[in-house]
């Protein structure tokens, strides 16, 4: 919103006008309104549980309302992790959600392999398959982490522009919004990585400096 | 829970009461001393039988079973040999040439199960099969039909090792899926290029 547009807006206030625009009341409706799934795969899943009972309680960011389906699901939490024979069904999961979706991968297993990395059986992150919003790290990250997880994934939808070309990825209609879903080969899955998703090795970003 | 019988014994009390069955006692250094029996795979399984029916032993509980990986081995020694040089100019002398010589011993996949007996409240007998070698004669006699709570652990062993039990009820993959052509708890198996962690060290 333009600058000017902007103090209008707080003069207004100041006299006792609300004034809003579609984006901004559509972004505070979806950011407070984020149903995430039920779904949960090893320790940090006790985590996301704990996080969303009376202690912690994720309900006061409008976020208490677990699905069990993937359909009515707004986030998927990707707690914990994911081996290799498990992949196939997280990214079928992820692809029967509606569009906006979002994700949060919970812990260093979901993030890269974590401590099984070596594992022949772990999948060295999920964000080999689908496109995570927010990465939480952590063996597993304590609830109030994961509550900074989702406070982040809410400032992200609370930017997102609905026009232009920065707009989100369910206001595209071209861009897809179901992923390849990985297949058992003979030595691991294939592909190894969706490199729509996960770039490729040469120009990797996220090589392990030391 | 304490051990029945010195393993010595063990090993002549089975050998006893199993015709043509050779056992080894594999001695444990560590201070738990549970010695191990090496059963030829041949009669592994009248073993197994003799073991569990056995009046004094009845060892009808098998808790563990697992695999072993032993790679093929390579020594070498170095032997003095007495060759014939031929010399510049004609003449044959001969010398004492150090000689590097190699023996390949080929390796083998192990099985090993724990036993005890619920009813008569002992063990661990502890028992070991050997494969012939690692790739095309990689079997051993299931001793599901004995136990059946083997089963289960016998699949682990073929899924992770490759160790075929001959006679088991229901040999398919346990945690890798079908199309698993590897064993991935072999010592040289090798993962998928893409598993492998790139680490660039910064100069």
């Amino acid at each position: 919103m333009a600058d000017d547009l902007k103090e209008l807006k707080i003069e207004l206030s100041k006299n006792g006008i609300f004034t809003t625009t579609l984006e901004e009341l559509y972004n505070w409706g979806r950011k407070n309104s984020v149903w995430p799934l039920t779904f949960g795969l090893a320790c940090c899943a006790i985590e996301m549980i704990a996080t969303t009972m009376a202690r912690y309680d994720l309900a006061r960011f409008g976020a208490e309302v677990f699905r069990p389906s993937p359909r009515q699901a707004d986030l998927i939490i990707v707690s914990g992790t994911v081996t290799k024979k498990m992949a196939p069904q997280v990214v079928r999961l992820y692809n029967q959600m509606p569009e906006p979706k979002y994700v949060i991968a919970m812990g260093a297993c979901a993030i890269s392999g974590g401590p099984f990395r070596d594992g022949y059986n772990v999948l060295k992150g999920i964000d080999r398959y689908i496109p995570v919003d927010v990465h939480i790290p952590g063996c597993p990250p304590r609830p109030e982490a994961l509550i900074h997880a989702f406070m982040a994934l809410q400032k992200k939808i609370d930017a997102q522009a609905l026009t232009g070309e920065s707009r989100p990825r369910h206001l595209h209609p071209d861009l897809p919004s179901e992923f390849p879903v990985p297949a058992f080969g003979e030595h691991g899955l294939e592909p190894p990585a969706n490199p729509d998703v996960f770039p490729a090795r040469a120009d990797n970003p996220l090589k392990v400096l030391q | 829970m304490m051990a029945i019988l010195p393993a010595e014994e063990m090993k002549a009390k089975i050998e006893a009461g199993v015709p043509g069955a050779s056992v080894t006692v594999h001695q444990n250094g560590s201070p738990s001393a549970q010695h191990s029996l090496l059963v030829d795979p041949e009669h592994g399984r009248a073993v197994a039988e003799f073991l569990r029916n056995d009046a004094e032993l009845k060892m009808d509980f098998c808790s563990n079973v697992t695999g072993v990986d032993w790679l093929d081995t390579e020594t070498t020694e170095k032997v003095k040999v007495k060759k014939t040089v031929g010399g510049p100019d004609g003449t044959e002398t001969e010398q004492e040439v150090e000689e590097v010589r190699k023996t390949k011993t080929p390796g083998y996949l192990e099985a090993v199960y724990h036993l005890f007996s619920m009813e008569k409240k002992h063990g661990p007998i502890i028992l070991r099969m050997r494969t012939a070698n690692r790739s095309a004669q990689a079997h051993l006699p299931s001793l599901t039909p004995v136990w059946r709570g083997a089963e289960f652990q016998e699949r682990e062993a073929f899924d992770l090792y490759g160790i075929v039990f001959d006679g088991h009820p229901d040999l398919r993959r346990i945690l890798m899926w079908d199309g698993f052509v590897d064993y991935p708890m072999r010592k040289d198996y090798v993962p998928p290029a893409d598993d492998v962690v790139v680490v660039e060290v910064n100069p």
